[in-house]
């Protein structure tokens, strides 16, 4: 039985990882998911935040700010309009768009569009910090030990 | 006969434009390739994109979102016109900006109204001095922009349609077709028709069912607003790449231009320093002549 598959993730400007791998764990709008090999077909669409995949047995994290999930058998590809490794994220452009983003919130009124914006400017800020600052990450605990 | 040091001095002017025309060919060359190797870089994106499109909408009925639904009566059409920031790029702004124009006023003929949404200032200025109602320009953004530029002007396009304000969009931008060839092209971005876009691949081979979650409408309406970024954003993408390359050959004429003038004022100068020379000659054979008396 295949032990790993390919893992892809393409954003319009370039291809940000593709490595082999044995799982990946996922927040899908229905909920967090984990892809192991000979996974089912499956497409979902990914919430904003950080998602892990495991390569010899140690969990690795990428930040996507939202996009979609095609899982075939042998390969999983991430469609996201931005995704970046860890090491690539801007702390203080992050934390600078956070700032932003609270000031934001105060200003306008909750049924403003702008509102609306603001807020995912918000959570995408906070994932970003999340991950640079090695926090605590979702898919990290319950991977199936080989 | 002008006079040499005019001439010279008009030589030496010539050979000075010379030089910044041909330094900025080889800037747009290499803009070109960079804009080139995006245009290359996005390719997986979208292709896999509208095989997903294509894959969901297959058996979608165009009432399950907003987005693919035509008006039964458009009343007011947005134009969005993408062009350069810049110029001294021969007619390829022009060319945009009038197979625009020539949209605007048909489907005002039809009694709709038009508003515009400029990319790059070239639109902008063009647009200004027209009669048509600007509702948003976008300028300076075309020299370093990325994916969030679509996202912006597709989040606009997007809310104006949903809410009423637009019946239907068109997107003009420069196609870039090859190194010698870009065409203004007009695309409807709204209402959706991604089967008829002519873009959707056929997925390769086989394909075993899908689970989709949270369902196919659910994806869909996910999908179908950033298809729009995507169609923006190819639209950006090409127009860049069309005006580097419509550039380089702008600068590359000039500069062969250049080359023709100094040949002929070269000749000029040969001809008024002979004609000097022969003059001065004259003055002294005719001195010593009357010298001999």
């Amino acid at each position: 039985m295949a032990r790993t598959f390919t893992l892809e993730i393409v954003t319009p400007d370039r291809l940000v990882l593709s490595k082999t791998v044995e799982s990946v764990t996922a927040v899908g709008v229905a909920g967090e998911f984990t892809a192991l090999p000979l996974h089912v077909p499956f497409l979902t669409a990914l919430t904003v935040g950080s998602f892990s995949y495991r390569v010899a047995g140690k969990p690795e994290y990428v930040f996507v700010s939202g996009g979609f999930a095609d899982v075939t058998p042998t390969k999983v590809l991430i469609l996201a309009e931005a995704a970046e490794l860890p090491e690539e994220i801007d702390l203080d452009r992050a934390r600078k768009a956070r700032e932003r983003a609270e000031a934001r919130l105060v200003t306008e009124r909750r049924e403003a569009v702008d509102f609306a914006r603001a807020k995912a400017a918000l959570q995408r800020a906070m994932a970003r910090m999340k991950l640079r600052q090695g926090a605590q990450l979702p898919g990290s605990a319950h991977i199936p030990a080989r | 006969m002008p006079a040499l040091k005019d001439v010279k001095n008009k030589i030496n002017g010539v050979r000075k434009t010379k030089q910044i025309t041909k330094a900025m060919n080889m800037v747009a060359s290499a803009k070109l390739r960079h804009a080139q190797s995006r245009i290359e870089r996005f390719r997986p994106y979208a292709d896999k994109f509208y095989e997903m499109l294509g894959e969901l909408a297959k058996g979608a009925d165009s009432s399950i979102h907003p987005l693919l639904e035509a008006r039964a009566e458009v009343k007011t059409v947005l134009l969005v016109v993408i062009t350069s920031d810049r110029g001294l790029c021969g007619a390829f702004n022009n060319n945009i900006t009038n197979a625009a124009l020539k949209v605007a006023r048909a489907k005002t003929a039809e009694g709709k109204e038009v508003k515009i949404m400029c990319v790059g200032r070239k639109a902008r200025d063009t647009f200004r001095r027209s009669n048509f109602e600007i509702v948003a320009a976008y300028v300076n953004e075309m020299a370093a922009f990325d994916f969030s530029l679509a996202t912006r002007i597709g989040s606009e396009v997007i809310g104006g349609y949903v809410g009423g304000t637009y019946d239907e969009v068109i997107m003009a931008f420069g196609k870039f077709i090859s190194l010698a060839r870009q065409e203004p092209t007009l695309l409807p971005v709204l209402p959706l028709s991604p089967a008829e876009a002519g873009e959707v691949k056929e997925a390769v081979g086989a394909k075993a069912e899908y689970i989709y979650e949270p369902s196919v409408e659910g994806l869909l309406a996910e999908l179908l607003p950033r298809f729009i970024n995507v169609q923006i954003y190819r639209g950006l993408l090409d127009t860049s790449a069309s005006e580097h390359a419509a550039r380089m050959r702008s600068m590359d004429n000039a500069t062969r231009n250049c080359d023709d003038l100094v040949n002929s004022l070269t000749l000029v100068y040969n001809k008024a320093r002979q004609a000097t020379i022969t003059k001065e000659l004259m003055d002294i054979v005719g001195g010593s002549e009357a010298l001999k008396g």
